[in-house]
């Protein structure tokens, strides 16, 4: 009995074994990489470019998903054929970490300058703006008689 | 009197277009070889290490000194590349009796794709790589093929930024081999 019930339960874990791999490594697909990598060749997102290095490119992802690979196995294996180039990313230091900094550093500056610029013409426009219209103010009694008796001098 | 914000946003907009003109400097195609071989000068080749394609460990052009060589850059994905390879190849039989040699450039091309392409050709001559075409960009290159003639003392003496035809080899391979190194 104990002998049968330890065979069950190895035959178990042999089914769940496989199925756990699994799951730590999920398989990656061939869209999931093109919009990471560049067609080297061409300069643009290998999800666009048609060319016969893009073909390349694309036929080796296929040919390492069939093998199993992950996504970081797949990239590394393009940039070791291709160099560093081939990843959409711009990696390393010099130029390459310039291209990261200058529009972080930018695009935050411009918008709070264009924050800054929007209050300070609200304000302007605030200032500037021309008095409201004031209700004309009620004539008199006897200036009413007066505009009423030359009026009047019209109806005849 | 100028606002607060005109000299960083100055020094901004400076460094924005630096990096764009440094952008454009580094990826633009370098025509000083063309010009100096139009003006009817040698030129010294650029030398650089780099792994061989059919074979184990590095190779470099500075170890072919004292040979003539016609360096072609070439990749499998490359369709004039193919067209021209039987012509190199026996370009490459007819000068290794003069000690020459064809050296191929293999630029950003997957490895096993490059070495099925030779065996496919029948070639036969060496190939080096240059997987991020940092090599192949020293020598002005912008398409391929492109094919260098390099005399006995490593100077370039002609080009041909295109697929190589027997004419130009009739017309340009005596100038590397009748020279001493």
């Amino acid at each position: 009995m104990t002998g049968r019930l330890a065979a069950v339960v190895a035959a178990l874990s042999l089914l769940l074994v496989p199925g756990a791999a699994l799951a730590a490594t999920p398989r990656t697909s061939l869209p999931d990489i093109e919009d990471e990598v560049m067609c080297v060749e061409c300069g643009t997102p290998l999800e666009v470019s048609q060319s016969p290095v893009a073909n390349q490119e694309r036929a080796l992802i296929r040919r390492e998903i069939a093998q199993g690979k992950t996504k970081q196995q797949i990239k590394d294996s393009l940039v070791a054929e291709y160099g560093a180039a081939v990843l959409a990313d711009p990696q390393g230091g010099g130029v390459n970490t310039a291209v990261w900094l200058v529009p972080a550093i930018l695009v935050p500056l411009a918008a709070l300058g264009a924050a800054f610029a929007a209050r300070r013409w609200r304000r302007q426009g605030a200032a500037e703006a021309p008095a409201p219209e004031r209700e004309p103010e009620a004539l008199d009694p006897a200036e009413a008689r007066r505009l009423d008796a030359e009026l009047s001098a019209f109806d005849s | 009197m100028r606002p607060r914000y005109y000299w960083p946003i100055t020094i901004a907009a400076a460094a924005l277009i630096g990096l764009l003109a440094y952008g454009l400097v580094a990826k633009g195609s370098d025509t000083s070889i063309d010009q100096a071989i139009a003006d009817g000068r040698t030129v010294a080749a650029p030398v650089a290490t780099l792994p061989r394609l059919n074979g184990a460990g590095a190779g470099s052009l500075a170890q072919y000194r004292g040979k003539p060589v016609l360096l072609n850059a070439w990749a499998s994905w490359c369709p004039p590349c193919k067209g021209e390879m039987p012509l190199l190849e026996r370009t490459h039989q007819r000068i290794a009796a003069a000690g020459g040699t064809v050296l191929g450039i293999d630029v950003q091309d997957d490895r096993t794709s490059a070495l099925r392409f030779l065996r496919a050709k029948g070639v036969t001559f060496p190939s080096l790589r240059d997987r991020d075409r940092a090599y192949v960009h020293s020598l002005g290159v912008t398409g391929y093929p492109e094919s260098f003639l390099i005399d006995r003392r490593g100077r370039i003496v002609a080009l041909n930024r295109g697929p190589v035809t027997q004419q130009w080899l009739d017309a340009n391979l005596p100038k590397i081999l009748r020279t001493r190194s």
